[in-house]
C-alpha cells in the first residue's frame, strides 16, 4: 500500500539561494503561485498562511526553517468547513545542489484516510513547481489558467 | 497489444511555455532527445505498431518498444523495454504514455508509466528518479534553448533488486 502522500522533483538551473528566496518571498510567489502571497517569518513555531488574491486559503506552522537546504510548514486547508475539520497536513522541501542544478524535492505527506485534499494538492503542485522553475531559469513564469488544473471549485 | 490491464505506477506532470506540437517533437525526435535525455537518441516510427527505440550515443539499443497510440500531438503510448537480459521475462513490458493538452499559453504534459503486475518500490525507484531529471531538462531545452546537464545514475536499489532477479545490468 502506498502512503497518501505526493512528491514532486523538479531540477532548477538557479542556485539555493535564490530558489530559498523564492519559496519565501511574497513578491516572487505572487509571480508563480497563482497570485499567492507566501506569508511568514519563517521561523521555526511560526504561523504560516497562503493569502490568494487577499483571501488566506491555507495556514500553518512552520516546523523546520534552514536555509536554503530545507523549509517544512504544517498545512491545512481553510476555505470551506469540512477541510477545516482535516487534521493538518506537512509540506516539506528539500533543495539540493546538483552539479551546476539545484535540485528540489516536494513532499507533501501526512494526510488522513480519505482526506479529498489530496487530489487537488497532486494536481496544484506540478503547476505551481512548473512555473517556479521558469521564472527562475527564463525570468517569466508561466500563464496557466486555473481551469487546467483540473481542481474542482479552482477556477 | 490490449493494455487494459495496465495499471498506472508512477505520474509526472510538468507544464511547459510551449505548444504541444513542439513538445511532441523534443519527445519522438533523437534531435532533441539527445541534447536533455544523457545523449540518448529516440527513433520513433510515429503510427500504431511502428518501431520505438533508444539508441545510446554508440549506436546500440537501449530501449525497444512498439507504438501503441499515436495521436498527434495528445497522445502518445509506448512500449518501453530497457534492453537488459531477462528484464521483459521477469518484469513484463513497461507501457509509457505522454498526454499532451494546451493549457492557457502552456503545454501540460503528463507522463504516466504503466505496468501489468505489481512492481516493487526498489524497481520503481528507477522511474521516479529519471523521469523527473528527462523532463526537466525538456523543459528547459523547450524554454531557454538550453538543456540542464545533470548527472543520474541508476540507483543502487533498484540495480541490487535487478540482480538479485537475475536480470543482468551494465
Amino acid at each position: 500500500m502506498s502512503k497518501p502522500e505526493f512528491v514532486y522533483i523538479t531540477y532548477i538551473e538557479t542556485t539555493p539561494e535564490k530558489l530559498w528566496e523564492a519559496l519565501t518571498s511574497s513578491e516572487f510567489s505572487r509571480r508563480y503561485w497563482f497570485n499567492t502571497d507566501v506569508k511568514s517569518d519563517w521561523k521555526v513555531g511560526s504561523p504560516f498562511a497562503l493569502v490568494m488574491n487577499g483571501t488566506t486559503t491555507d495556514v500553518g506552522e512552520i516546523l523546520e526553517a534552514d536555509p536554503p537546504r530545507r523549509l517544512s510548514y504544517t498545512f491545512q486547508h481553510v476555505t470551506n468547513e469540512e477541510a477545516r475539520k482535516q487534521p493538518p497536513s506537512k509540506v516539506v522541501f528539500t533543495i539540493e545542489p546538483h552539479g551546476k542544478l539545484v535540485k528540489l524535492t516536494l513532499t507533501h505527506e501526512g494526510f488522513a484516510e480519505g482526506n479529498k485534499h489530496l487530489d487537488g494538492i497532486s494536481k496544484g503542485w506540478p503547476a505551481i513547481l512548473s512555473s517556479l522553475k521558469s521564472l527562475l531559469e527564463s525570468g517569466t513564469a508561466l500563464a496557466i489558467p486555473p481551469s487546467a488544473l483540473g481542481i474542482e471549485g479552482f477556477e | 497489444m490490449n493494455i487494459d490491464h495496465f495499471k498506472p505506477a508512477i505520474v509526472y506532470t510538468i507544464y511547459i511555455a510551449s505548444t504541444p506540437e513542439k513538445v511532441w517533437t523534443a519527445l519522438t525526435s533523437a534531435e532533441f532527445s539527445r541534447k536533455y535525455f544523457s545523449g540518448l537518441a529516440v527513433e520513433a516510427e510515429l503510427k500504431v505498431g511502428g518501431a520505438f527505440i533508444v539508441r545510446t550515443p554508440d549506436g546500440s539499443v537501449h530501449i525497444a518498444g512498439e507504438v501503441i497510440e499515436c495521436d498527434r500531438p495528445r497522445k502518445l503510448t509506448i512500449t518501453w523495454n530497457v534492453n537488459w537480459p531477462g528484464l521483459v521475462e521477469m518484469l513484463g513490458p513497461t507501457l509509457v504514455t505522454y498526454e499532451i493538452e494546451q493549457a492557457g499559453e502552456a503545454a501540460k504534459l503528463t507522463l504516466i508509466q504503466a505496468h501489468d503486475r505489481p512492481i516493487s518500490d526498489d524497481i520503481l525507484s528507477g522511474g521516479r528518479a529519471g523521469w523527473p531529471a528527462i523532463l526537466s531538462s525538456l523543459k528547459s531545452v523547450l524554454e531557454t534553448g538550453s538543456p540542464l546537464v545533470i548527472k543520474m545514475e541508476p540507483p543502487r536499489r533498484m540495480l541490487a533488486a535487478l540482480k538479485q532477479m537475475g536480470i543482468a545490468t551494465p
